[in-house]
Parts: C-alpha cells; sequence; structure tokens
C-alpha cells in the first residue's frame, strides 16, 4: 500500500525555490490547456504561439523587455512592501503618482535639458513614496487596515488623474484627454532598437540593487524580521513603525519609478490608460517570485511574454487574448499551493498491511 | 522492549500494546524497536529528554506519522492508525501542549466542532448531557456558554480533554499538560486523570517534572535516544534521582553555588510603577549586586512578564526610578537596554525571543545584527553571522541541522540554548531570564542553570523570574515574591522557606494576617 505524508523540512533547498514557480506556471499552463481546447484551438499550437512570437525577431524581444520594465517596478515594490508585511495592493495609484511627476517635471521648459531626466526619475519615485506612505502612517498611528487604504488610494489616483486629464491638465494641441507631450530631452534615450529604452535598463540594475538591499543590509534584514514577527523584532530592538514606514517609502518609490518609465520611456505624456494593470500584476509577480527581489526578473519576463505572446495567440489560433489573464491568475494560485512544499515535503512508503 | 508485550495479568485486554515501533528520519532513528503498554486504569508516565522520541512515538500513535515497522494493538485488537480520525476512533484522544481552540468561540462552538468519532452524532444537546457526565464523573466543570478567550489555561486545557472523552477516547495522551498551568490548577487536572483512571481509561503522561511524574502515574517508561531504557512500577521506592540518571545516562550533579560577596549595584529600581502591561506594577524597589542572582517567585500574572519587560526596555516605567551601573536611565528602550549589556531572556521564546521563519543564524543575530562583525555600515556580512551562529551551536550544544536550519524547528530545550547562546555573546552584566527552564528537560535545565552560575562567578547578575520553586532555591542569593504587581518581600536565601514563599505568593504577608486576606491572583 502506498502513503502519501506531508513532513515538515528543517530547512528549504535551494533548487526547490528555483523548481517551484517553474512548476507552478507549468501547473497553470496544463489547467488552463482545458480552457484552450473549450476555444476549439490545438494546446500546444495555441502555448508555441503564445511563447515564441515573442521570439521570432529582435523586434519583438525589444518589445518584451519594455513590456517587462514596469512588471518589474511593480513586482519589487510589492515584493519589498508584503517583505514587511506592509500588504501595499496600490503599485498601480502610486505608478500613477509617479507618471504624474514625470510627466511635470517632463514638460517643464524652463529646467535646462539635461536636468529633466535626473528631476523626472527623482520626482516620480518621490511622487510614488508620498503616496505609498500615507496608508503606512495611517497604519502605524491609527491602526486602519492598509489592504483597504491602498487599494482604495488607486482608485484616487485614476480618477484624479482623470479629471485632471479632462481638465486643467488636458493636452491644448490635440484636445484629448492626455497631459502634453514630454520635451524631448525629457524622453529616456533610445538604447538599441526602436523602442528599448534607458529606463529598461534602469530597472534590471535596481532589481539587483534591491536583491542587495534586501539580502544584504542591515535595513534589509530590519524589513525582513519585522515582517516576519513584529513582537520579536520590536523586543530585539527594532523599530517596528519605523522600518514599515521605510518599507512603503521604498515599494512606493519603486512604484512610481515604473511610471517615469512608461511616461518618459513609451508614452511621453499621462494617459488614463497608461498603466493597464501593472500594479496588480506586481503581486502575482512579487508572490511568483517568492518575494525575491532576483525572482522578480523572471517572472516580470513571463508576464510580459504571454502579455505580448497573447495578441499573436488570438490572431492565429483564435483563443481570446484574455487566457493570459486566466494563466496569470491560475499561476498565482498553483505557487500559493506549491508553497506548501517549502515548508513539507511529500513521503511516499510504501506498507505492508499489518507488516 | 519485549517484555512491555507480555500478556497482561488482568483479565481485561490492555487498551493499548505497541510493539516493535521503528522509525527513521534520513539517518536518525528516531524510534528503535519501542514496546509499550496502557491497562485499563493505568496512568503511564513518559519520560525521555528532549529528542528522545516521546513525540515521534505519539504522532506514531496518533497516525501524524507512518511507523517504518512495528505493531499497535488497540483492546487486544490489531490497528491501523493511518490519520488523526483513525485514531480518533479507535478511542485515542491526544492533548497537545498548544492548544486548539478557536478563542472568539464558546465552549460549547469548540466542543462541536470536527469530527464525531466513536460518539456518534454530536449537538448541543448531547454535548451538555456529557458535560454533565464529565462534571460529575472527573470533576471537569465548564460552562459551555463562554467565551473561549475569557478563560484562563487551565479552563481551556479542561476543554481540550473534554473534547477528547466527548468523542469516547479510552485512552488520553497529554503531552507535558503542566507547563503552562499554575500549581492549583496542576492539582486539579491531576484530580480529574486520577477519576479518568479510577473508571478504567487509560493516562499516558508525558513531562519533564519528575515530581509530578512520581506523585501522579502508577508506571513510568523511560525511553533515551529514541529507545525504551527502563519500565519502572512507580512503588513509592522511585525516586527522583534514579528517574533522572535514566533519562540523562549519567548522574546529574547539583549545581555548585559557591559564596561570593555580592559588590556593586548592576541595577536598581526605586519605587517604579508601569502603566501600560497587563498588569500594573506598583512601587517596585529591587537591587540586583555583582555576583548575584535575585530569584523572583510568584504565581503566573502577577507582574512577572511586566518586569522582565521593563528591565527588558520594552515596557516604560511610569514613575519611578531604574538605575544601570549607578547611572540614572530616563528613556528606557530595548536598544539603550542592550547597549547597558542586559541580556534579556524572555519567558516566550518563540512568539517574542526568536522568529520562527528566520534561520537559526539570523535569529541568532537579531538584536545585534547591526554591531561589527555582523554588519559594517549597514552591510551584513554573511559569513561573520554564519561563523558566529555555527560556533555558538557547537559551544552551547543546539541540536539542530545547522545555522541554516529554520528557527522553528528547533525543540525548546534547544531553542532556549540558543536564546542563552545569543544574549551571553555579547557578555551583559546582568541577566533578566524568565521562565528559563519552563517545559525544558533535565538535561538542557541543568545546562541553563550551570550558565547562570557561570554568570554569577564572573560577578554578573541574574534576575531569575520563575515558578519552579525549587529552581529558585537551588539559584537564588536572594528571592523576592511578586504578587499583585507588587514585591511582597525580598529575602537572603538563609532565611527563606517554601513555606514562608508560598504564603507569600498568595498574597499573605505573614502567618498572623493569613486570613484577612484572599487571595485574588491565584487563577490567573
Amino acid at each position: 500500500m502506498i502513503r502519501l505524508r506531508l513532513e515538515r523540512r528543517e530547512s528549504t533547498p535551494a533548487w526547490l525555490q528555483i523548481a517551484l514557480p517553474i512548476l507552478a506556471v507549468l501547473a497553470a499552463l496544463i489547467l488552463c490547456s482545458f480552457l484552450v481546447s473549450l476555444a476549439g484551438a490545438p494546446v500546444l499550437g495555441a502555448y508555441g504561439e503564445l511563447f515564441l512570437s515573442t521570439f521570432q525577431t529582435p523586434y519583438d524581444v525589444q518589445d518584451t523587455l519594455v513590456k517587462a520594465s514596469p512588471l518589474l517596478w511593480t513586482g519589487l515594490a510589492v515584493a519589498v512592501a508584503f517583505r514587511a508585511k506592509f500588504w501595499n495592493i496600490g503599485a498601480e495609484g502610486q505608478l500613477m503618482a509617479g507618471a504624474m511627476a514625470a510627466g511635470y517635471i517632463g514638460e517643464r521648459t524652463f529646467l535646462p535639458g539635461v536636468t529633466l531626466i535626473p528631476l523626472m526619475i527623482i520626482g516620480a519615485a518621490l511622487a510614488g513614496a508620498a503616496w505609498a506612505v500615507i496608508p503606512a502612517l495611517l497604519k502605524v498611528k491609527l491602526k486602519v487596515d492598509d489592504v483597504v487604504t491602498t487599494l482604495l488610494f488607486n482608485s484616487i489616483m485614476l480618477y484624479g488623474v482623470m479629471a485632471l486629464l479632462e481638465g486643467p491638465w488636458k493636452d491644448p494641441k490635440t484636445g484629448y484627454p492626455n497631459s502634453p507631450v514630454i520635451e524631448t530631452a525629457a524622453q529616456f534615450p533610445i538604447l538599441a532598437g526602436d523602442t528599448l529604452h534607458l529606463g529598461v535598463l534602469i530597472s534590471f540594475i535596481v532589481a539587483l540593487l534591491v536583491w542587495w538591499l534586501m539580502d544584504r543590509t542591515t535595513l534589509g534584514f530590519s524589513i525582513k524580521a519585522v515582517g516576519a514577527n513584529a513582537r520579536a523584532a520590536a523586543y530585539a530592538g527594532f523599530s517596528v513603525n519605523r522600518v514599515l514606514i521605510t518599507a512603503a517609502l521604498i515599494s512606493g518609490g519603486l512604484a512610481g519609478l515604473a511610471g517615469a518609465g512608461e511616461v518618459a520611456g513609451v508614452r511621453y505624456q499621462v494617459t488614463s490608460d497608461l498603466s493597464s494593470g501593472y500594479g496588480y500584476a506586481g503581486i502575482v509577480i512579487a508572490t511568483l517570485a517568492d518575494l525575491n527581489p532576483l525572482g522578480v526578473i523572471p517572472a516580470a519576463l513571463f508576464f510580459a511574454i504571454i502579455m505580448n505572446g497573447a495578441d499573436a495567440m488570438s490572431r492565429d489560433t483564435g483563443v481570446p487574448v484574455y487566457l493570459a489573464n486566466v494563466i496569470q491568475g491560475v499561476a498565482l494560485l498553483t505557487m500559493v499551493a506549491g508553497r506548501l512544499f517549502t515548508l513539507y515535503r511529500l513521503r511516499i512508503t510504501r506498507q505492508v498491511a499489518h507488516g | 522492549m519485549s517484555d512491555a508485550a507480555t500478556t497482561p495479568p488482568d483479565q481485561q485486554p490492555p487498551l493499548l500494546v505497541m510493539r516493535g515501533i521503528c522509525k527513521s528520519f534520513g539517518a536518525v532513528h528516531a524510534c528503535r524497536d519501542i514496546g509499550l503498554r496502557v491497562g485499563q486504569g493505568d496512568i503511564l508516565g513518559l519520560l525521555g529528554e528532549n529528542g528522545a522520541g516521546k513525540t515521534t512515538l505519539m504522532n506514531i500513535l496518533f497516525g501524524t506519522y507512518a511507523a517504518d515497522a512495528g505493531t499497535i494493538e488497540i483492546a487486544g485488537r490489531p490497528a491501523e492508525i493511518r490519520t488523526s480520525a483513525d485514531a480518533l476512533a479507535l478511542g485515542i484522544g491526544m492533548v497537545h501542549q498548544h492548544f486548539h481552540l478557536v478563542p472568539k468561540h464558546s465552549v460549547m462552538e469548540n466542543l462541536l466542532v470536527g469530527r464525531p468519532g466513536r460518539s456518534g452524532k454530536l449537538n448541543e444537546r448531547t454535548v451538555i448531557e456529557r458535560l454533565d457526565e464529565l462534571r460529575r464523573d472527573f470533576h471537569l466543570d465548564l460552562n459551555p456558554r463562554a467565551l473561549v478567550s475569557s478563560l484562563s489555561i487551565g479552563e481551556q486545557q479542561r476543554i481540550e480533554i473534554a473534547k477528547a472523552l466527548i468523542r469516547g477516547a479510552r485512552l488520553l495522551v497529554l503531552d507535558e499538560p503542566t507547563a503552562t498551568l499554575t500549581p492549583r490548577e496542576a492539582q486539579g487536572l491531576f484530580r480529574a486523570l486520577r477519576a479518568m483512571a479510577a473508571r478504567g481509561l487509560g493516562v499516558i503522561f508525558i513531562s519533564h517534572k519528575l515530581g509530578e511524574v512520581l506523585e501522579l502515574t502508577n508506571r513510568v517508561t523511560i525511553m533515551r535516544h529514541g529507545q525504551v531504557v527502563a519500565e519502572r512500577m512507580n512503588d513509592g521506592l522511585l525516586g527522583k534521582v534514579e528517574l533522572a540518571r535514566l533519562m540523562c545516562g549519567r548522574e546529574l550533579s547539583p549545581p555548585e553555588k559557591p559564596f561570593l560577596a555580592p559588590g556593586a549595584d548592576l541595577l536598581r529600581l526605586e519605587q517604579v510603577s508601569t502603566a501600560a502591561g497587563q498588569v500594573n506594577l506598583r512601587d517596585i524597589s529591587l537591587a540586583i549586586r555583582a555576583g548575584e542572582i535575585v530569584g523572583i517567585a510568584g504565581v503566573s500574572g502577577n507582574g512577572q512578564r511586566e518586569l522582565a519587560d521593563l528591565v527588558g526596555g520594552v515596557l516604560p516605567a511610569s514613575t519611578g526610578q531604574l538605575s544601570v551601573g549607578g547611572a540614572i536611565v530616563r528613556e528606557a528602550s530595548a536598544r539603550l537596554m542592550q547597549n547597558l549589556r542586559i541580556g534579556r531572556v524572555p519567558e516566550d521564546r518563540l512568539a517574542v525571543g526568536m522568529i520562527s521563519s528566520l534561520s537559526l543564524a539570523d535569529s541568532m543575530v537579531l538584536p545585534w545584527i547591526e554591531r561589527a562583525p555582523f554588519s559594517r555600515r549597514g552591510v551584513i556580512d554573511r559569513a561573520a553571522i554564519r561563523r558566529f551562529a555555527a560556533r555558538q551551536i557547537k559551544d552551547f550544544d543546539i541540536r539542530t541541522s545547522g545555522p541554516e536550519a529554520r528557527t522553528g524547528t528547533l525543540s525548546g530545550g534547544n531553542l532556549q540554548k540558543a536564546l542563552l547562546a545569543r544574549e551571553l555573546a555579547m557578555d551583559p552584566i546582568l541577566l533578566v531570564a524568565a521562565q528559563p527552564t519552563r517545559g525544558i528537560d533535565i538535561g538542557a535545565s541543568e545546562f541553563v542553570h550551570r550558565q547562570l552560575l557561570d554568570l554569577r562567578a564572573r560577578g554578573g547578575g541574574v534576575l531569575l523570574i520563575s515558578e519552579d520553586l525549587e529552581e529558585l532555591f537551588a539559584l537564588s542569593d536572594r528571592i523576592a515574591v511578586m504578587y499583585d504587581g507588587r514585591l511582597m518581600a525580598d529575602l537572603p536565601i538563609a532565611e527563606a522557606s517554601v513555606e514562608r514563599i508560598g504564603l507569600l505568593m498568595a498574597g499573605i504577608e505573614d502567618g498572623s494576617s493569613a486570613l484577612a486576606r484572599q487571595p485574588a491572583h491565584v487563577e490567573r
């Protein structure tokens, strides 16, 4: 007779931490293949389009990297916040705050051209951080639930931006509800091809920096300690509130930089559809990465691939583009379920009855 | 042991016979050829140090682990226990050290939750009927309408026991049931267990407290390194010394406490009160001098935790003055107290002392991470942390797979050693040790005691907060008693007697006024 049991692990092996998200994604694909066949398309053909169409030309690869960049920012933002158990669901709003700051600075004609890009980057980070620190302060001072405030702050920001774009900030040249186009000097230089902008490079470098911050600095250590057990961290001498506020500032700043990247590198103006859910996708990406900043890189790339590939798949096989969203959602579930195996191991024992 | 499995002399088949039980985890043999027997009316004491295999054996009995080999017979019939539901259906009930109750629900709701076991259907009426039986037969008094969160630890434990009995348990396993009980609550538990045994139920009582085992049980099985090393009838001839020797495999010598002339004040509290804890400290004056261990006795919940937190810098004083090494401390904080070289071993090892999800190495540098060599200018040196942890693991004989093991997987005794290793590493002048040996085995306790005495010999001071009077009398130079947030007395050890301390713990200042006051906090 074969019996399956879960036994507790003393520590999680490194190979498992890498294998787990891959297995979670594979499981999600297998589960979603049911939907593909329901849409009347061959499963392998559809998945082939979904993944491989983004590697067909150098342009496709560039597009994927450009798409991955905001996901990287928001994924990192959520990973840092969640480590401290600051439940930042508000990367979407913080991204918009950063985009507004970047868009506003980018059209200031009185500023010297060379200062525009650095100022936009700093301004976007500060704006994102400011938008994130309000819910953090409410949590620390008044014990207001951070999930609710960060989530609702997204709506405040989105509709606030829309009101501005419909009114005082409307582009006078076109009359569309978009902000005026930023100065040429404020646009991120294109590094390769025709879309790969400076912001993409910065986001990948920052991902490494965030990993270093979380793994190799006392600040990262304190964030992890406070998140894992605030009472023990306070007893050990950490100022729990200060650590939470710091984590919120870093998280909001990272999300704000996603906005700067989209405004200065892609759109060159603020539009209300700037984000298309990057902030929420960041939650799934961070979870898939098990909150490890290095893991956020492949997770963001994976998301970018299926988001871009979904169009090609839909065109060629007729499977709706929404399959990409379903895969994202299912991958979140399989990852959360699979996390069990980082704490427990499955033991298979064979036993002779009454042996 | 094979003689455990021979035919029992009594007519009824024994409730439980385990034969030849083996279980290994990787290369570690947790259980080797274990035999165990519990007859009707038996209260079996199961003794052994941490890691001796008691918990593994009980997990096999309860279906949490599968044995690699061996058989289990319940009431004379071979049984296969694959899940806890199987165990329940066979009449085995388990009361864990940590309760599995929903605090915001009523006693009734907690009793109704879960599988019915052997009892058939459970509903409010049957539960009330059975609660009446339990009250009548076993003195297990429970108000089904009370909220669990409003109950004392002892009452919560009664719910767990009632849960098992209502589901038809004939054999009750209790893992360290008295670790968090007051002496009076423990006596209540013993009365209930004896009544159960008198009605033919069986009890397996797992404990480190040898006195309680001798008081309660009729037979004792002792395990060491995964094997049964002895079985004894508790016939009045069995003594603590022999049990301790069997458990540890060596003679334990009582710690030596040479006379030391106390030095200068290390810590001084003058008329200190607090207002933020669960119990308010009131006008505490206390001094601890170099080379002195000051014991604080008292029933749990009379302000001991607050006293430890006050000295640890996490509970502010509302009035009064605290000074360390002669210097007045105005704005106390955890960090400041650490910097003043006050070591702190909190009573809640895993919830307050360490972080269960971090690696042991990270838990062991938790308060020191901002110091060199663990970090410089905010940048952590992983290799230095690992080296430090590995050295402390070796020096303090902490049993773990290594510095990277998750803190939460360590046993209580090893956690306590790790905590002590962490605090002693920074060479404290004063150590606040709260319940340092609660729930840990004799070998580890002896180790902890030696460390405290070594610190004293080096000219350090110890504030020892304990509910174990034996420990307090063995180690302390002076004993003070806490009652209702106040220090009742501060006696040199030569003037203290167990009787006098016991009265003070109940809030009675001296024999003459014994009738004038009722102890208000004993049941807490």
